[in-house]
């Protein structure tokens, strides 16, 4: 079947995952249905302690067995133990057919590749997978389908229980003896906690896994010890390295300065850009370097904005620091700097759901007026892709990226022409994550297009001198460079699907084929 | 012959190495007047013959958009020279920077085997133009001469980073060293009635530093900069362009000038300023430079 951004969607499919090809943006709109909860084991007694020896001793007390579901946050991204650490020892125990339910998997969490090939892992559900995880789904090493979901998806996909967690791992930089969990006061900070707080609503089982256990009570904290089972203190959980870096230096590379350039001039032009607007951006260097350029024109014209949502890093809380911006609202810290601005009283935290969930009565993204975006490619129906790489591997992951696209007034994806010899702006996107309706303009190093759905930004830049071009003259121009690539190859199986937030299926992601010219 | 694009805008001229893809793919984007193609000194020496190779096929198969495609050829005193010349001219290149020049001589040979590669590849005669760099004490003291040692030659430029050695000074970021060269270098282009071109900036680190450096050689008469990095771009761009109330002006002087100049008056105030014929010259540059820049958006 063909669904509302032009992708064939296997009938098998639909039939195996029970779901419904992709039918627009606000196709549920106004949905009604019965959140699912989680089995709740009391305690009453009060000599209880929820403090547990090691990770073996957590996963028997559990339950583990076959088949469950697991759930996972990706706060210490690239320098996460948690994963390993408990699939290790599942692997040792000889369980079988796990599905990972994390908010994210990336390099940190390769090992899991031997896991996926001896059956102990069977599905994975993520926002995507970077290094060696992706290339194995590509190969079709998995037995079950990867589902990619993005951040506010995976919320959704718990409360309305399409996915039941059996038993989620919390890793908390600090925690008390009765599961007070924080995400700041240890050696492995992260300052949110965000996208565990669904696993510790909904999870019949929750284990917080630290390595600064700190005195009763643990106050405030992040998750509640009134949703968690059980405490294991370890020696590491994650390396605070690669958990929140100095922040980047701003980029001095002159293409990503042009873009910054070319997207704060398009922003300030828009009437959007007024006193209380909101805006959300990227890690991306050309991301950082608008909001400084953003910041010293806010200034110029005595403009506030009234909330920031992030992802967030330096410039943005420096915005809070130099009282640009009213308030804050967190859902990960991308370096130290926004990690220790949580402190801040008017730096808030929020939950995955709150700040994406298309599932509830209202997220943040709704109320975005700028979101600035990445992706790796993107075609001439404006349709993005942040997952599959233009070789066919899964490389990314979906993230907010589909959520605050659909959700923001203006949604600016930001990417150079050329990725190297591939074109980033094509004829169709090898993967479809976000679609092209969420996307209204697209800059890149030779030029800007807005998509003619949005003329209302046409009319507003009527004035503006920016190299605008159309989309199919942006592609023309990458053809003319590096040419048109032949087309990826796959095989017929399927082997993950990429879910819209609201759960139909955007795309599927076939095996990987080796590439054979074509022969002429 | 007279070659119309000699007189053309190059406020900004930008340095790459031509053996590096990434660098000469499309520089384009940034909107420098003239890219300078570079096969001397950031070419390794065992590396001649492959920067020739990525250079040739480069101006053969990127459409520039209009940029200016000047190659710097190795020093007349390497046995790399005539080999360049004949790829830049296959390639069909706009012009060639010929480094070290001390005397007209040292264009004239050049000028000849440029002559000889445009017969060999059948490709039109004069059309390829030339620039001298300057960088020694003797090529300052010879500057008129080299100036009009070519109808090909468009302009020269100073170099400052070999000049300095051979005054036996260095580069300070003050100027001071290269004061007198400057000054040299501007009078006799002017003479000649070719362009003038100051030497790079390369400390990246100090964008002040650069941008009151241009401020000077603008303010001294220089028709542009070399530039090692496309930051510096809008910086001298910024500088070299006439600014709105400059055009507004030099729109006025004009017309006032010869509105008056038909009923006999030679003198009179434009925004309070006294104007005669003296000036008319200098609004029509600045409108001519406006225009060539893109911000021209009158009638004259």
């Amino acid at each position: 079947m063909i669904n509302a951004v032009g992708r064939e969607i296997p009938e098998e499919i639909l039939k195996i995952t029970g779901k419904e090809p992709f039918k627009g943006n606000h196709y549920f709109d106004g949905y009604e249905y019965k959140k699912d909860g989680p089995s709740t084991r009391c305690v009453i007694n009060s000599e209880g302690s929820k403090l547990v020896e090691n990770i073996h001793e957590v996963l028997v007390k559990c339950g583990i067995q076959d088949g469950m579901t697991l759930g996972f946050h990706h706060h210490f991204r690239d320098g996460d133990y948690v994963v390993n650490m408990v699939m290790e020892e599942i692997h040792n125990m000889g369980i079988k057919d796990i599905t990972i339910c994390a908010s994210s998997l990336g390099k940190a969490h390769d090992k899991l590749v031997e896991f996926i090939e001896d059956g102990t892992i069977t599905n994975i559900q993520s926002s995507g997978v970077r290094g060696k995880i992706g290339r194995a789904i590509s190969e079709g090493k998995l037995k079950g389908l990867a589902v990619m979901r993005s951040h506010g998806g995976r919320v959704r996909a718990i409360e309305t229980g399409e996915v039941r967690i059996d038993i989620a791992f919390i890793g908390s930089p600090t925690c008390d003896d009765y599961g007070n969990c924080r995400g700041i006061g240890g050696k492995s900070d992260c300052g949110v906690l965000s996208y565990s707080m669904v696993d510790a609503d909904y999870a019949d089982k929750v284990v917080a896994i630290t390595d600064c256990l700190v005195p009763f009570p643990n106050f405030p904290a992040h998750i509640s010890m009134t949703k968690v089972d059980y405490v294991v203190v370890v020696d590491e959980i994650g390396n605070p390295d690669k958990i929140a870096t100095g922040a980047a230096k701003p980029t001095t590379d002159m293409r990503k300065l042009m873009m910054a350039d070319y997207c704060t001039q398009f922003v300030v032009n828009t009437p959007y850009f007024k006193d209380g607007f909101s805006y959300q951006t990227g890690v991306g260097g050309a991301s950082i370097a608008s909001t400084i350029s953003l910041s010293k024109i806010m200034k110029e014209r005595n403009i506030r904005m009234k909330f920031g949502v992030g992802g967030l890093t330096k410039p943005m809380c420096d915005l809070l620091e130099n009282n640009q911006v009213d308030a804050l609202l967190d859902t990960q810290d991308f370096d130290l700097n926004a990690v220790e601005s949580v402190i801040n009283p008017r730096h808030f935290r929020i939950s995955a759901g709150e700040y994406a969930d298309p599932f509830n009565k209202g997220a943040v993204v709704n109320k975005l007026d700028f979101v600035i975006l990445a992706a790796l490619e993107v075609d001439v129906n404006f349709n993005c892709n942040v997952v599959v790489g233009s070789d066919g591997i899964i490389t990314g992951a979906q993230g907010g990226h589909p959520d605050t696209a659909a959700g923001a007034k203006c949604t600016i994806v930001i990417a150079p022409l050329l990725q190297g010899r591939i074109p980033a702006i094509c004829t169709d996107v090898t993967t479809v994550t976000t679609p092209g309706e969420s996307i209204d303009v697209v800059i890149t190093d030779y030029g800007i297009a807005v998509n003619p759905r949005r003329q209302d930004l046409i009319d507003a830049m009527k004035n503006v001198d920016l190299p605008f071009k159309t989309i199919e003259e942006l592609r023309d121009i990458a053809y003319s460079i590096v040419g048109e690539p032949e087309r990826v190859q796959f095989d017929d199986k399927v082997v993950g699907i990429i879910e819209g937030r609201d759960g139909t299926v955007m795309d599927v992601v076939r095996k990987i084929k080796k590439f054979e010219f074509s022969g002429e | 012959m007279i070659n119309l694009v000699k007189k053309r805008l190059r406020r900004t001229m930008m340095f790459l190495n031509a053996q590096k893809p990434g660098l000469i793919k499309d520089p384009y984007i940034y909107r420098p007047d003239s890219i300078i193609l570079d096969l001397e000194d950031a070419v390794a020496e065992n590396q001649k013959d492959a920067a020739r190779f990525s250079l040739y096929h480069a101006l053969k198969e990127i459409d520039y958009r209009g940029c200016e495609r000047v190659v710097r050829i190795n020093g007349l005193d390497t046995p790399y020279w005539q080999e360049d010349i004949r790829c830049a001219v296959a390639g069909g290149c706009d012009a060639i920077r010929i480094p070290k020049v001390e005397c007209p001589k040292d264009v004239h040979r050049v000028e000849e085997e440029i002559l000889k590669a445009e017969k060999d590849f059948g490709m039109p005669e004069g059309m390829i133009l030339i620039m001298a760099a300057i960088e020694s004490a003797r090529g300052v003291m010879k500057a008129l001469d080299i100036c009009e040692a070519s109808d090909r030659l468009f302009g020269i430029a100073l170099s400052g980073g070999d000049y300095t050695k051979d005054l036996q000074t260095r580069i300070t970021g003050t100027g001071i060293e290269l004061m007198g060269a400057r000054q040299n270098l501007i009078i006799a282009a002017r003479a000649a009635k070719v362009q003038c071109f100051d030497t790079v900036y390369t400390n990246l680190d100090d964008m002040e530093g650069f941008q009151r450096d241009v401020e000077t050689i603008h303010l001294m008469g220089f028709d542009g900069k070399s530039i090692v990095n496309p930051r510096q771009i809008p910086i001298v761009h910024d500088i070299f362009t006439p600014s709105g109330k400059d055009i507004i002006f030099a729109e006025k002087v004009v017309r006032e000038i010869e509105e008056k100049k038909e009923m006999g008056i030679g003198v009179f105030t434009v925004d309070g300023k006294m104007i005669d014929i003296a000036f008319y010259d200098g609004a029509r540059r600045t409108i001519e430079l406006a225009k060539a820049s893109g911000v021209y958006k009158g009638d004259l």
